[in-house]
Protein backbone atom coordinates (compact mmCIF):
# COMPACT_ATOMS: atom_id res chain seq x y z
CA UNK A 1 0.00 0.00 0.00
CA UNK A 2 2.80 2.62 0.48
CA UNK A 3 5.60 3.74 -1.47
CA UNK A 4 3.45 2.40 -4.71
CA UNK A 5 2.50 5.97 -6.91
CA UNK A 6 -1.02 6.63 -6.27
CA UNK A 7 -3.20 8.26 -9.24
CA UNK A 8 -6.81 8.98 -8.50
CA UNK A 9 -10.11 10.60 -10.05
CA UNK A 10 -10.89 12.56 -6.96
CA UNK A 11 -9.19 14.63 -3.92
CA UNK A 12 -10.97 12.87 -1.40
CA UNK A 13 -9.57 9.34 -2.13
CA UNK A 14 -6.06 11.06 -1.89
CA UNK A 15 -6.21 11.21 1.96
CA UNK A 16 -4.57 9.11 4.10
CA UNK A 17 -1.84 6.11 3.24
CA UNK A 18 0.52 8.90 4.89
CA UNK A 19 4.60 7.43 5.11
CA UNK A 20 6.44 6.89 7.98
CA UNK A 21 9.54 8.67 8.53
CA UNK A 22 11.99 6.80 10.99
CA UNK A 23 13.62 9.90 13.22
CA UNK A 24 17.70 9.27 13.34
CA UNK A 25 18.68 12.71 14.43
CA UNK A 26 16.87 13.66 17.38
CA UNK A 27 16.64 10.88 18.37
CA UNK A 28 20.40 9.88 18.42
CA UNK A 29 20.60 9.62 22.41
CA UNK A 30 17.83 7.31 22.92
CA UNK A 31 18.72 3.66 24.08
CA UNK A 32 19.95 1.48 20.34
CA UNK A 33 16.71 -0.41 20.21
CA UNK A 34 14.31 1.98 20.88
CA UNK A 35 13.16 3.43 17.36
CA UNK A 36 11.20 6.51 16.69
CA UNK A 37 9.00 6.47 13.66
CA UNK A 38 7.06 9.78 12.70
CA UNK A 39 3.35 9.52 10.72
CA UNK A 40 3.95 12.32 8.68
CA UNK A 41 0.24 13.23 8.07
CA UNK A 42 1.46 16.93 6.26
CA UNK A 43 1.21 14.31 2.94
CA UNK A 44 -2.57 14.60 3.16
CA UNK A 45 -3.95 16.81 0.50
CA UNK A 46 -5.36 19.32 2.70
CA UNK A 47 -1.69 18.83 4.76
CA UNK A 48 -2.83 17.95 7.67
CA UNK A 49 -4.12 14.59 9.58
CA UNK A 50 -7.95 16.28 10.20
CA UNK A 51 -8.20 15.28 6.46
CA UNK A 52 -9.65 12.02 7.78
CA UNK A 53 -12.11 13.00 10.12
CA UNK A 54 -13.37 15.63 7.93
CA UNK A 55 -13.49 13.04 5.33
CA UNK A 56 -15.12 10.74 7.30
CA UNK A 57 -17.45 12.65 9.15
CA UNK A 58 -18.83 14.33 5.86
CA UNK A 59 -19.59 10.87 4.43
CA UNK A 60 -21.12 9.73 7.06
CA UNK A 61 -23.74 12.89 6.93
CA UNK A 62 -24.38 12.27 3.22
CA UNK A 63 -25.09 8.07 4.55
CA UNK A 64 -27.23 9.26 7.35
CA UNK A 65 -29.13 12.30 5.54
CA UNK A 66 -27.82 14.60 8.10
CA UNK A 67 -26.10 16.25 5.16
CA UNK A 68 -28.17 17.30 2.13
CA UNK A 69 -28.03 19.48 -1.13
CA UNK A 70 -28.91 23.58 -0.21
CA UNK A 71 -26.96 22.61 3.52
CA UNK A 72 -24.08 24.41 4.94
CA UNK A 73 -21.12 22.33 6.64
CA UNK A 74 -20.01 24.81 9.58
CA UNK A 75 -18.25 24.16 12.94
CA UNK A 76 -15.57 25.37 15.45
CA UNK A 77 -12.03 24.62 14.51
CA UNK A 78 -8.70 26.08 15.55
CA UNK A 79 -7.31 25.73 12.36
CA UNK A 80 -6.58 22.18 10.33
CA UNK A 81 -10.06 20.68 10.67
CA UNK A 82 -11.27 23.83 9.37
CA UNK A 83 -8.64 23.73 6.30
CA UNK A 84 -9.86 19.90 5.58
CA UNK A 85 -13.45 20.99 6.16
CA UNK A 86 -13.15 23.57 3.64
CA UNK A 87 -11.34 21.19 1.05
CA UNK A 88 -13.61 18.65 0.89
CA UNK A 89 -16.84 20.64 1.44
CA UNK A 90 -15.05 22.32 -1.87
CA UNK A 91 -14.91 19.18 -3.35
CA UNK A 92 -18.56 17.79 -2.41
CA UNK A 93 -19.74 20.67 -3.40
CA UNK A 94 -21.10 22.06 -0.24
CA UNK A 95 -20.68 25.80 1.31
CA UNK A 96 -18.30 25.65 4.50
CA UNK A 97 -18.53 28.07 7.29
CA UNK A 98 -15.93 28.01 10.14
CA UNK A 99 -16.16 29.66 13.99
CA UNK A 100 -12.73 30.28 14.64
CA UNK A 101 -10.62 31.91 17.31
CA UNK A 102 -9.17 35.25 15.83
CA UNK A 103 -5.92 34.50 16.90
CA UNK A 104 -5.54 31.81 14.57
CA UNK A 105 -2.37 32.44 11.95
CA UNK A 106 -3.47 34.58 9.15
CA UNK A 107 -2.22 31.54 6.89
CA UNK A 108 -4.96 29.80 8.01
CA UNK A 109 -7.40 31.54 7.45
CA UNK A 110 -6.68 32.67 3.94
CA UNK A 111 -6.23 28.97 2.87
CA UNK A 112 -10.06 28.64 4.70
CA UNK A 113 -11.31 31.56 1.88
CA UNK A 114 -9.00 30.21 -0.78
CA UNK A 115 -11.08 26.97 -0.21
CA UNK A 116 -14.19 29.17 -0.91
CA UNK A 117 -14.61 28.96 2.98
CA UNK A 118 -16.29 31.53 5.09
CA UNK A 119 -15.01 32.19 8.22
CA UNK A 120 -16.76 33.85 11.34
CA UNK A 121 -14.50 34.91 13.95
CA UNK A 122 -14.81 34.17 18.11
CA UNK A 123 -12.92 36.09 20.62
CA UNK A 124 -9.66 35.30 21.02
CA UNK A 125 -9.58 35.56 24.81
CA UNK A 126 -11.76 32.92 24.83
CA UNK A 127 -9.53 30.35 23.06
CA UNK A 128 -11.09 27.63 21.03
CA UNK A 129 -14.13 26.87 23.90
CA UNK A 130 -15.30 30.03 22.96
CA UNK A 131 -15.36 28.97 19.08
CA UNK A 132 -17.56 26.00 20.60
CA UNK A 133 -19.98 28.42 21.72
CA UNK A 134 -20.05 31.05 19.24
CA UNK A 135 -20.99 28.10 16.81
CA UNK A 136 -23.62 26.86 18.92
CA UNK A 137 -25.38 29.94 19.17
CA UNK A 138 -25.03 30.40 15.16
CA UNK A 139 -26.36 27.19 14.62
CA UNK A 140 -28.91 28.00 17.18
CA UNK A 141 -29.98 31.10 15.30
CA UNK A 142 -30.61 29.49 11.47
CA UNK A 143 -31.10 25.40 13.03
CA UNK A 144 -32.28 23.95 9.84
CA UNK A 145 -29.68 26.11 7.34
CA UNK A 146 -26.25 23.80 9.07
CA UNK A 147 -24.87 20.15 9.07
CA UNK A 148 -22.00 20.64 12.17
CA UNK A 149 -19.35 17.27 12.00
CA UNK A 150 -19.08 18.16 15.44
CA UNK A 151 -15.67 16.79 15.56
CA UNK A 152 -15.97 17.18 19.47
CA UNK A 153 -18.52 14.69 19.57
CA UNK A 154 -18.81 12.72 15.98
CA UNK A 155 -17.89 8.96 16.51
CA UNK A 156 -17.05 8.69 12.72
CA UNK A 157 -13.81 10.87 13.79
CA UNK A 158 -12.06 8.83 16.03
CA UNK A 159 -13.53 5.58 13.11
CA UNK A 160 -11.69 7.81 10.80
CA UNK A 161 -8.55 6.60 12.69
CA UNK A 162 -9.96 3.33 13.80
CA UNK A 163 -10.38 2.20 10.07
CA UNK A 164 -7.12 4.40 8.31
CA UNK A 165 -4.53 5.41 10.57
CA UNK A 166 -4.58 2.30 12.42
CA UNK A 167 -4.04 -0.24 9.95
CA UNK A 168 -1.83 1.77 8.08
CA UNK A 169 0.36 2.36 11.51
CA UNK A 170 0.13 -1.97 12.09
CA UNK A 171 1.23 -2.72 8.35
CA UNK A 172 3.82 -0.08 7.82
CA UNK A 173 5.69 -1.30 11.46
CA UNK A 174 5.07 -4.98 10.35
CA UNK A 175 3.14 -4.76 13.44
CA UNK A 176 6.27 -4.10 15.88
CA UNK A 177 4.73 -0.85 17.20
CA UNK A 178 5.01 -0.80 20.72
CA UNK A 179 3.70 2.58 21.74
CA UNK A 180 1.75 4.97 20.06
CA UNK A 181 2.06 8.79 20.64
CA UNK A 182 -0.55 11.34 19.52
CA UNK A 183 -1.27 14.97 21.09
CA UNK A 184 -4.74 15.68 21.81
CA UNK A 185 -7.12 18.22 20.58
CA UNK A 186 -10.58 16.06 20.10
CA UNK A 187 -9.11 13.12 21.11
CA UNK A 188 -10.17 11.45 18.08
CA UNK A 189 -6.40 10.20 16.18
CA UNK A 190 -5.80 9.14 19.70
CA UNK A 191 -8.56 7.50 20.49
CA UNK A 192 -9.61 5.99 17.00
CA UNK A 193 -6.35 4.37 16.54
CA UNK A 194 -5.40 3.41 19.81
CA UNK A 195 -8.55 1.45 19.91
CA UNK A 196 -7.43 -0.18 16.74
CA UNK A 197 -4.05 -0.93 17.80
CA UNK A 198 -5.07 -2.39 20.77
CA UNK A 199 -7.00 -4.93 19.34
CA UNK A 200 -4.58 -5.80 17.32
CA UNK A 201 -2.26 -6.16 20.19
CA UNK A 202 -3.19 -5.14 23.69
CA UNK A 203 -0.02 -4.82 25.20
CA UNK A 204 0.90 -1.72 23.08
CA UNK A 205 1.24 1.58 25.15
CA UNK A 206 -1.36 3.87 23.92
CA UNK A 207 -0.36 7.79 25.15
CA UNK A 208 -1.71 11.57 24.73
CA UNK A 209 0.38 14.34 24.81
CA UNK A 210 -1.18 17.65 25.73
CA UNK A 211 -0.37 20.44 27.12
CA UNK A 212 1.54 20.93 30.42
CA UNK A 213 -0.68 24.29 31.57
CA UNK A 214 -4.31 25.23 30.46
CA UNK A 215 -1.67 28.90 29.30
CA UNK A 216 -0.26 26.98 26.60
CA UNK A 217 1.00 27.83 23.24
CA UNK A 218 0.58 24.94 21.51
CA UNK A 219 -2.24 25.19 18.81
CA UNK A 220 -4.51 22.19 17.79
CA UNK A 221 -3.87 20.50 21.52
CA UNK A 222 -6.09 20.63 24.22
CA UNK A 223 -5.21 20.72 27.58
CA UNK A 224 -7.70 18.35 29.42
CA UNK A 225 -8.04 19.18 32.73
CA UNK A 226 -9.54 22.82 32.27
CA UNK A 227 -10.64 22.56 28.96
CA UNK A 228 -14.35 21.92 27.65
CA UNK A 229 -13.99 17.51 27.98
CA UNK A 230 -15.08 16.35 24.32
CA UNK A 231 -17.40 13.84 24.24
CA UNK A 232 -15.22 11.54 22.18
CA UNK A 233 -12.82 11.49 24.55
CA UNK A 234 -12.55 8.35 27.21
CA UNK A 235 -9.41 8.72 29.49
CA UNK A 236 -9.77 5.14 30.50
CA UNK A 237 -8.86 3.96 27.22
CA UNK A 238 -5.55 5.72 27.64
CA UNK A 239 -1.87 4.09 29.00
CA UNK A 240 -1.07 7.66 30.37
CA UNK A 241 -0.80 11.30 29.40
CA UNK A 242 2.11 13.10 28.37
CA UNK A 243 2.16 16.95 29.64
CA UNK A 244 4.30 18.85 26.83
CA UNK A 245 5.76 22.30 27.61
CA UNK A 246 5.22 24.91 24.70
CA UNK A 247 8.91 26.12 25.13
CA UNK A 248 10.51 22.41 24.49
CA UNK A 249 8.14 21.99 21.95
CA UNK A 250 9.22 25.29 19.89
CA UNK A 251 12.66 24.17 20.27
CA UNK A 252 11.80 20.48 19.22
CA UNK A 253 10.60 21.99 16.07
CA UNK A 254 13.49 23.87 15.22
CA UNK A 255 15.57 20.92 15.85
CA UNK A 256 13.60 18.62 14.05
CA UNK A 257 13.92 21.62 10.92
CA UNK A 258 17.45 21.57 11.02
CA UNK A 259 18.82 18.40 12.13
CA UNK A 260 16.24 15.86 10.06
CA UNK A 261 14.91 18.81 7.66
CA UNK A 262 11.80 18.30 8.09
CA UNK A 263 9.59 21.49 8.80
CA UNK A 264 6.48 20.44 11.16
CA UNK A 265 3.98 22.78 13.20
CA UNK A 266 4.05 23.17 17.25
CA UNK A 267 1.66 20.21 17.95
CA UNK A 268 4.30 17.80 16.10
CA UNK A 269 7.09 19.41 18.13
CA UNK A 270 5.46 18.40 21.33
CA UNK A 271 4.42 14.97 19.85
CA UNK A 272 8.39 14.51 18.85
CA UNK A 273 9.35 15.89 22.82
CA UNK A 274 6.95 13.44 23.87
CA UNK A 275 7.83 10.55 22.28
CA UNK A 276 11.57 11.44 22.86
CA UNK A 277 10.73 11.16 26.91
CA UNK A 278 8.73 7.76 26.08
CA UNK A 279 12.07 6.46 24.25
CA UNK A 280 14.19 7.60 27.79
CA UNK A 281 12.42 5.11 29.43
CA UNK A 282 12.40 1.86 27.58
CA UNK A 283 15.34 -0.39 26.48
CA UNK A 284 13.86 -1.19 23.36
CA UNK A 285 10.58 -0.72 21.22
CA UNK A 286 9.09 1.10 18.22
CA UNK A 287 7.51 3.72 18.79
CA UNK A 288 5.05 5.99 16.55
CA UNK A 289 4.22 9.65 16.64
CA UNK A 290 1.82 10.83 14.89
CA UNK A 291 3.51 14.29 13.42
CA UNK A 292 -0.01 16.30 12.33
CA UNK A 293 1.09 18.54 9.95
CA UNK A 294 3.92 20.47 8.51
CA UNK A 295 5.16 23.49 9.88
CA UNK A 296 4.61 26.46 6.42
CA UNK A 297 1.72 27.15 8.32
CA UNK A 298 2.81 28.75 10.99
CA UNK A 299 5.63 30.98 9.86
CA UNK A 300 3.45 34.38 10.95
CA UNK A 301 2.97 32.92 14.42
CA UNK A 302 5.20 33.36 17.59
CA UNK A 303 6.80 29.96 16.76
CA UNK A 304 8.73 32.17 14.53
CA UNK A 305 8.22 35.13 14.96
CA UNK A 306 8.40 34.64 18.85
CA UNK A 307 10.14 38.26 20.36
CA UNK A 308 12.81 38.21 18.01
CA UNK A 309 15.80 37.72 18.90
CA UNK A 310 15.23 34.17 20.70
CA UNK A 311 14.64 32.40 18.42
CA UNK A 312 18.09 30.61 17.87
CA UNK A 313 20.19 30.75 14.87
CA UNK A 314 21.94 27.47 15.68
CA UNK A 315 20.40 24.09 16.36
CA UNK A 316 20.43 23.19 20.43
CA UNK A 317 23.48 20.81 20.61
CA UNK A 318 25.26 22.16 17.63
CA UNK A 319 28.29 21.82 19.24
CA UNK A 320 27.72 18.15 20.32
CA UNK A 321 27.52 17.05 16.60
CA UNK A 322 30.50 19.35 15.22
CA UNK A 323 32.32 16.89 17.93
CA UNK A 324 30.79 13.87 16.80
CA UNK A 325 30.72 14.30 12.56
CA UNK A 326 30.24 10.86 12.78
CA UNK A 327 26.65 10.86 13.85
CA UNK A 328 25.84 13.11 11.02
CA UNK A 329 26.88 11.12 8.33
CA UNK A 330 25.26 7.93 9.99
CA UNK B 1 -7.97 55.91 36.43
CA UNK B 2 -5.40 52.68 35.75
CA UNK B 3 -4.73 50.59 33.30
CA UNK B 4 -7.21 48.07 32.26
CA UNK B 5 -5.88 44.44 31.59
CA UNK B 6 -7.97 41.84 29.81
CA UNK B 7 -7.38 38.12 31.17
CA UNK B 8 -7.87 35.24 28.93
CA UNK B 9 -9.66 32.12 30.47
CA UNK B 10 -6.50 30.04 31.47
CA UNK B 11 -5.46 32.94 33.46
CA UNK B 12 -8.34 34.12 35.58
CA UNK B 13 -7.26 31.43 38.17
CA UNK B 14 -5.04 34.44 39.24
CA UNK B 15 -7.81 37.01 38.73
CA UNK B 16 -10.37 34.91 41.00
CA UNK B 17 -12.19 34.59 37.66
CA UNK B 18 -12.29 38.18 36.90
CA UNK B 19 -11.84 39.10 33.26
CA UNK B 20 -10.42 42.68 33.49
CA UNK B 21 -8.46 43.72 36.14
CA UNK B 22 -6.38 46.99 37.11
CA UNK B 23 -2.97 47.90 37.06
CA UNK B 24 -0.54 50.34 37.34
CA UNK B 25 2.82 51.21 36.21
CA UNK B 26 4.39 53.51 33.16
CA UNK B 27 5.63 50.85 31.14
CA UNK B 28 4.07 47.45 30.48
CA UNK B 29 6.97 46.10 31.86
CA UNK B 30 6.01 47.63 35.98
CA UNK B 31 2.68 47.18 35.45
CA UNK B 32 3.39 43.17 35.03
CA UNK B 33 5.23 43.78 37.62
CA UNK B 34 2.30 45.52 39.71
CA UNK B 35 0.14 42.36 38.51
CA UNK B 36 2.16 39.85 40.33
CA UNK B 37 1.90 42.36 43.62
CA UNK B 38 -1.89 41.86 42.70
CA UNK B 39 -2.50 38.41 41.49
CA UNK B 40 0.60 36.25 42.50
CA UNK B 41 1.83 33.64 40.34
CA UNK B 42 0.69 35.45 37.23
CA UNK B 43 3.75 37.14 35.76
CA UNK B 44 5.67 33.80 36.04
CA UNK B 45 3.02 32.56 33.29
CA UNK B 46 4.04 35.79 31.35
CA UNK B 47 7.53 35.91 31.73
CA UNK B 48 10.50 33.52 31.97
CA UNK B 49 12.84 33.36 33.89
CA UNK B 50 14.88 35.73 32.82
CA UNK B 51 12.22 37.98 32.65
CA UNK B 52 11.21 38.18 28.87
CA UNK B 53 7.73 37.70 27.34
CA UNK B 54 7.05 34.12 26.87
CA UNK B 55 7.36 33.06 23.08
CA UNK B 56 3.96 32.29 22.98
CA UNK B 57 2.36 34.89 24.82
CA UNK B 58 1.31 38.31 22.84
CA UNK B 59 0.39 41.12 24.17
CA UNK B 60 -1.35 44.00 22.70
CA UNK B 61 -1.60 47.69 24.31
CA UNK B 62 -5.00 48.92 22.59
CA UNK B 63 -4.74 46.72 20.03
CA UNK B 64 -1.44 46.61 19.10
CA UNK B 65 1.04 44.24 19.16
CA UNK B 66 3.73 45.72 21.46
CA UNK B 67 6.80 43.48 20.12
CA UNK B 68 6.04 45.92 17.61
CA UNK B 69 6.24 48.98 19.94
CA UNK B 70 9.33 48.61 22.67
CA UNK B 71 8.21 45.64 23.95
CA UNK B 72 8.15 45.62 27.62
CA UNK B 73 9.64 49.00 27.70
CA UNK B 74 6.08 50.77 25.80
CA UNK B 75 4.54 53.67 27.59
CA UNK B 76 1.29 52.76 29.16
CA UNK B 77 -1.09 55.43 30.72
CA UNK B 78 -4.61 56.24 32.56
CA UNK B 79 -7.51 54.22 30.91
CA UNK B 80 -5.12 52.68 28.02
CA UNK B 81 -6.54 48.86 27.51
CA UNK B 82 -3.73 45.37 27.48
CA UNK B 83 -4.42 42.16 26.28
CA UNK B 84 -2.62 38.99 27.27
CA UNK B 85 -3.78 36.78 24.52
CA UNK B 86 -1.92 33.37 24.07
CA UNK B 87 -0.56 32.46 20.75
CA UNK B 88 -3.64 30.26 20.30
CA UNK B 89 -6.30 29.33 21.45
CA UNK B 90 -6.02 28.04 24.79
CA UNK B 91 -9.60 26.32 25.23
CA UNK B 92 -10.24 26.55 29.06
CA UNK B 93 -13.28 26.56 29.97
Amino acid sequence: MHGALLRADDVASLVGRTPLLRLTQVARDVPRDVRIWAKLEGFNPGGSVKDRPALRMMQEGLKSGKLTPGKVVIDSTSGNTGIALAMIGAALGFPVELVIPANVSVERRQIIEAYGAKPIESDPLEGSDGAIRLCRQVIADHPDRYFKPDQYFNEANPLAHYSTTGPEIWEQTGGRVTHFLAGIGTSGTVMGTGRYLKERNPAIQVLAVEPDDAFHGLEGLKHMASSIVPGIYHEGELDGKVPAPTDEAYEMVYRIGREEGLLVGQSAGAACWAALQIARTIDHGDIVVVFPDFGDKYLSTNLWQGWGQRVPRFPQGLEADAANPDLRLA
Amino acid sequence: MPVNVKVPTPLRKFTAGSETVSGNGATVGALIEDLEKRHAGIRERICDEQGRVRRFVNLYLNGEDIRFLQQLDTKVKDGDEISIVPAIAGGAA
